[in-house]
């Protein structure tokens, strides 16, 4: 080793590509343990999961106090959450990208509404959960229930959406604009006829990856909208849900059985990773596709 | 009505929305200083945030939050110290290494691991690396701060990583050519020039990932064990500030002092993170690289 030193300092440039062959190797593993931490996760999960799924445990609810039985009413549930906090997030979202993109001069307003929109992405996911309860649940008396649940998951997720919408946005050329513009159609007109549908594909991919994040989230449904167990589904947006994620984590900490129903645990599991990982990769992979075939 | 008045109505229409950001993060005050700041008539402030006893169901109940915070500021800076040399060192592969496939496969790899719902990483390290940690290390419990902090850290990557790695793909072209020109390697490059390029980037990316890392819920809920003490050592239990209001929400009775107690834990944990977005943006903007004529 000493001698290798010594050689190394005599002979410079061996020395510099010896540190950087020993930088990349360091880097490289970096991204290795990375890419195995997922492959790892993800295999464990499919490999204990995969016994439990069938098709009764995606169509039929609990049964034994949740001890046997299947997931659909969390299923359910999941979908109900979702579909509305992209009710509330999406139009929200993409009409805020459009006064910041299109409308918007550089100035003071804008700043502080980005410096918001960068905020209300760093709010913890409980202290949404308690902004839902105390705003939701109590103050506007909407209760533990599905309505409660998606306007906060919505606006959770608001500012993912703002920040797809207006990267989407951006990308549409000027050209487009100034060529409407000069044939004497008004600035709304060309915002709705020529630079939404052209931004529309961009801004949805951009969007699922935040509907990903809205179908996982447990802690912001937990005081709002998400039940322990419910005998039946839900009938209208004022009644609580069953839900994959709060699901998971009822029988992993506070089950009748917790080792009894590791199966179902494990099952559980891989639906809700299908779910959201299937999501973003199809977010993914459109979004690739679109890069490549860009139009312009 | 004409044209240019629609116009306008239209415009304004639109500023309208773009507030509701503000108005939503108003509202979250309004809601969590509602809630919780009655506590503060029966505890002082101090002895709020820095009484040494949780003990909220007990007669007399004791809602000191100092071993809480400090559970939360132990598995954050070990998850950052876990995730930061990962999270840069894999950005800088990919921004200044990989080929391009790897490199399209990396940040597909990243961006699915940070669409991985918290609850399924918070089993994982009950079911997975609590059993492995307690036969390796022969623990009473392998829900402690290490597990906490290790799959924590594997929440804060994504961030972390893809953010910096923003902040290393802005630095002009013109920087690396000049460094090769002068006859540098691209370690002596990267090290020397890209990065220091780059360094407030990779500050906010840090400090963003640090600011998920506190609020993160499912993770410590389920993996740190729920010891509401100070640690000894890294093979502890605790009781982070967001598995505390996650944990005894369900059970505190409807505006008790334990249920304001905990929206106190939640105002406590908005500003906390408020303030690392705020000096994140604030580093994003002080010191960002405009052109290549800043430096």
């Amino acid at each position: 080793m000493e001698d290798m030193m010594k050689s190394f300092k005599n002979n410079s440039m061996k020395w510099r590509y010896f540190k950087q062959t020993l930088f990349f190797g360091a880097v490289r593993l970096s991204a290795l343990i990375i890419a195995l931490a997922l492959g790892g996760i993800l295999f464990y999960i499919i490999v204990n999961g995969i016994g439990a799924i069938s098709w009764d445990f995606i169509t039929k609810p609990p049964t034994d106090s949740m001890t046997k039985g299947g997931i659909m009413p969390a299923i359910l549930g999941t979908i109900y959450l979702t579909i509305g906090a992209i009710a509330i997030g999406l139009p929200l979202g993409i009409a805020s990208a459009i006064y910041l993109t299109e409308y918007a001069k550089q100035g003071r307003v804008i700043r502080l509404i980005k410096v918001g929109i960068n905020c209300l992405a760093g709010v913890p996911s409980v202290v949404f959960g308690l902004f839902g309860l105390g705003f939701f649940v109590i103050f506007l008396k909407f209760g533990s229930s599905i309505l409660s649940g998606s306007l906060t998951l919505g606006f959770l997720i608001l500012p993912t959406i703002i920040g797809a919408a207006e990267e989407a946005l951006k990308a549409v050329p000027q050209t487009f604009r100034e060529a409407s513009l000069s044939l004497g159609v008004s600035k709304w007109q060309t915002i709705y006829r020529i630079v939404l549908p052209n931004a529309l594909p961009g801004i949805l991919t951009g969007s699922i990856l935040g509907i990903g994040r809205a179908a996982g989230e447990t802690a912001p449904i937990m005081f709002t909208a998400a039940a322990y167990f419910t005998a039946k589904l839900p009938g209208s947006i004022f009644d609580e849900v069953m839900a994959l994620p709060y699901h998971i984590y009822v029988l992993a900490t506070a089950g009748t059985n917790i080792e009894a129903t590791r199966p179902i645990q494990y099952g559980t599991v891989l639906v809700l990773v299908a779910v959201v990982l299937s999501i973003d990769l199809i977010a993914i992979i459109i979004r690739s596709y679109m890069r490549k075939n860009k139009r312009w | 009505m004409t044209r240019q008045t629609k116009e306008i109505i239209i415009k304004y229409v639109f500023f309208t929305f773009s507030l509701v950001s503000i108005i939503v993060l108003g509202l979250i005050v309004f809601s969590l200083f509602r809630e919780g700041l009655p506590i503060f008539g029966k505890v002082s402030v101090k002895d709020f945030l820095l009484g040494m006893e949780w003990y909220p169901t007990s007669d007399p109940p004791s809602f000191g939050i100092f071993p809480l915070i400090i559970g939360s500021l132990i598995v954050t800076v070990l998850a950052t110290i876990i995730a930061v040399p990962l999270g840069v060192m894999a950005a800088i592969y990919i921004s200044e290494i990989a080929p391009q496939a790897i490199k399209e496969i990396l940040k597909s790899v990243i961006e699915l691991l940070a669409g991985l719902p918290s609850v399924v990483l918070g089993f994982f390290g009950m079911v997975v690396v609590a059993p492995w940690l307690q036969d390796t290390f022969d623990l009473p419990t392998g829900l402690n701060i290490i597990n906490a902090s290790m799959i924590l850290a594997i929440m804060a990557i994504p961030t972390i990583s893809s953010l910096s790695e923003d902040a290393l793909y802005a630095v002009p072209r013109e920087f690396k050519e000049a460094s090769y020109a002068l006859g540098a390697t691209k370690f002596e490059t990267i090290t020397r020039v890209i990065i220091p390029s780059a360094l407030s980037g990779i500050s906010t990316a840090v400090m963003l990932g640090m600011a998920r890392v506190i609020g993160e819920t499912m993770v410590v809920l389920m993996v740190a064990g729920g010891a509401a003490a100070i640690p000894g050592s890294i093979f502890d239990s605790v009781r982070p500030m967001p598995a505390s209001i996650a944990a005894e929400m369900g059970e505190a009775p409807f505006r008790s002092a334990h249920y304001q107690a905990l929206f106190a834990i939640g105002i406590v944990l908005f500003f906390l993170t408020l303030f690392f977005n705020l000096v994140a943006d604030y580093v994003s903007h002080k010191f960002r690289q405009v052109g290549s004529g800043t430096l």
